[in-house]
């Protein structure tokens, strides 16, 4: 671990991201900050479920719901936080227990002797304990997606109702003098909006920038996908061991280079960043945050230097009156197992096998609410229904027939979790039972796991404010050992 | 293949989910690329070439500054991440299937390769 000697330029604020879902590289983080010379570090966990996941889990034990990566990032963190005394981390790994995290992280500070940390839990987000409330206000909870209205049934099986926190949060934590910034729900971007505006002193209404911050957030939150990661122009030469985490470098008006530090592996390119800008949005001109509605659609991508990308030209319009409200209810369980099969007609065995598997359950007298039988290496993974040109006759070479090994999966939904424990039992008879040809059946049986399903909604942004709690590491163990303060 | 070329030829592409949704993002790699691939590349045919997933719509948006094309597949994932019972739960591998559709070969092709 090399001390940092490098001085940063006040003029250039330096964010970089190393993590980009909950159970990505451990490693990541730590390897970013010992050479990426950061102001700040950002770990992006949520996805849309993870919050149900974590909610599973809170309900369980109280102290649980949080990214459980986070104490343990922040941990390897420790040098780099002991040599770099400008270095800030801001991570929504908080989940559904934000200060429960954040006393996970005081105790490996305060163990490091660290307690002097100014850490803060950003929270609010949570609208579970409201929603009765916000319902008597005028909010109809309606799935945005399907336009389904919210009815009695699902409310009652809610296990989570999230809104997207914006920025402001994070702002007053590090005004506040927060060192680590723990939140729930914040959108992924504000992030890296967040650090912004807090250095730069931009205003809530300063459009272009606030949308320029969101652009460069939506490009390091997925982590190495915007450094090669997942790079459709892959080859061998681009080097994934190693692979390097992004950052960006922003000037105050709003533009920045994205790039990654040197020495590592994979690439910053104009296709790499390309891809990452178009990935998971839907109308570029308007890429929605509670922080700004974002146009993407005019941002130019301009190569500068080897693994130097400058990004420009994005424009914001007003941040949106509604916030999003990512919603999960509790919808039974599922369940997958697989077996190999080999032959000279692997797929129509496979197949034969996973009729086998729900035939047999019938016969048992079970019937599982939904069902689906996968010959993956036969081409079913996704449709190919143009393997030749238009007009040309069918090719052999790749068609199902001729495929001598495939992955049989075989999935299943149902409410029943004894039912599904029950589907499982019927892999492991075909090894004996079934046709000729069927492997891979050792190693642990696999387990039913509950279901989430997603309910998008959307509030008025009125009912949602962040709160802020900043303390000590070593004040925020005391306030849990007594209980006073977050019982 | 005389006539014809696959998308991969002009373009990259990469996807993924929200909700139940899915979007490609498909960059051409040349300008020409991009002005071909504009009435060439329409959203009729994305959701042709997925029909066997019954997408219930597709959207298609154009982001000029990147020369690129962003496709939405409304409902193309089978109860999405949550619940779907495919293995490609998230539309993973959506984006390296377009690129092996199979478009009428341009007669400036040598200036929309790489």
């Amino acid at each position: 671990m090399s001390t940092i000697s490098v001085k940063r330029s006040p003029e250039i604020l330096r964010i970089g991201n190393g993590a980009g879902y909950w159970g990505d590289n451990l490693d990541a983080p730590r390897r970013l900050a010992e050479v990426g010379r950061l102001d700040y570090l950002t770990l992006e966990y949520l996805a849309e479920l993870t919050l149900s996941i974590l909610a599973h889990l809170r309900s369980r034990d109280l102290e649980a719901g949080f990214v459980g990566d986070v104490p343990t990032v922040v941990e390897s963190l420790i040098p780099a936080l002991k040599s770099q005394a400008e270095l800030k981390i801001v991570t929504n790994g908080g989940g559904m227990n934000p200060t429960a995290c954040v006393r996970a992280v005081a105790k490996v500070l305060e163990a490091a002797g660290l307690g002097a940390v100014p850490i803060a839990a950003v929270a609010g987000d949570d609208l579970l304990p409201r929603l009765r409330d916000l319902q008597a206000a005028g909010e109809t909870l309606e799935n945005f997606d399907t336009g389904e209205p919210m009815t009695a049934e699902i409310l009652g099986r809610l296990a989570s109702a999230n809104a997207y926190l914006g920025a402001t949060g994070i702002v007053e934590a590090l005004q506040r003098g927060a060192r680590v910034v723990v939140t729930g729900r914040v959108a992924d971007a504000s992030l890296t909006v967040g650090p912004a505006v807090h250095e730069f002193g931009w205003t809530w209404n300063d459009w272009q920038r606030l949308a320029a911050a969101s652009v460069a957030g939506h490009l390091i939150e997925c982590g190495a996908q915007a450094t090669g990661g997942m790079y459709s122009g892959w080859s061998s030469a681009l080097s994934l061991d190693n692979l390097g985490y992004p950052l960006v470098e922003m000037s105050a008006d709003g533009r920045f280079t994205l790039t990654k530090p040197t020495g590592t592996g994979g690439a910053v390119t104009f296709d790499t960043v390309s891809e990452q800008l178009v990935y998971e949005i839907r109308d570029p001109a308007h890429y929605l945050t509670p922080d700004v509605d974002a146009d993407f659609s005019q941002v130019s991508l301009t190569e500068t230097g080897p693994d130097r990308v400058l990004v420009q030209h994005a424009r914001g319009n007003p941040a949106p009156p509604q916030l999003k409200v990512s919603m999960a209810y509790r919808d039974g369980y599922m369940a997958a197992g697989t077996l190999v099969v080999y032959g000279p007609d692997a797929t129509v065995r496979a197949r034969t096998c996973g009729d086998l598997i729900l035939s047999r359950l019938r016969q048992a007298g079970i019937e599982l609410a939904r069902t689906k039988i996968e010959c993956l290496g036969s081409g079913m993974v996704v449709p190919d229904a143009w393997h030749v040109p238009p007009g040309q006759p069918a090719q052999l070479g790749g068609s199902a027939s001729t495929v001598t090994e495939v992955v049989l999966r075989v999935s299943a939904h149902d409410p029943s979790k004894a039912k599904l424990e029950r589907f499982l039992r019927e892999f492991a008879p075909l090894a004996g039972a079934g046709t000729p040809g069927v492997t891979g059946y050792t190693g642990p049986r696999p387990s039913p796991y509950p279901v989430f399903a997603y309910w998008p909604t959307t509030i008025s942004r009125q009912h949602v404010q962040p709160t802020v709690e900043v303390h000590t590491a070593s004040e925020w163990l005391k306030s849990s050992a007594d209980g006073s303060v977050h019982a | 293949m005389n006539g014809w070329i696959r998308l991969g030829e002009v373009a990259h592409a990469r996807s993924g989910d929200k909700g139940n949704h899915a979007n490609i993002g498909v960059i051409a790699f040349t300008a020409a690329g991009y002005e071909y691939l504009q009435s060439a590349l329409t959203a009729e045919m994305v959701a042709q070439h997925f029909a066997a997933w019954r997408p219930r719509g597709v959207d298609r948006f154009l982001l000029p500054g990147i020369q690129a094309m962003n496709f939405v597949l409304y409902d193309i994932l089978a109860g999405g991440a949550s619940r779907s019972l495919r293995t490609d739960t998230q539309g993973k591998v959506l984006a390296p299937s377009l690129l092996s559709l199979w478009l009428p070969e341009p007669p400036e092709l040598a200036i929309m390769r790489k």
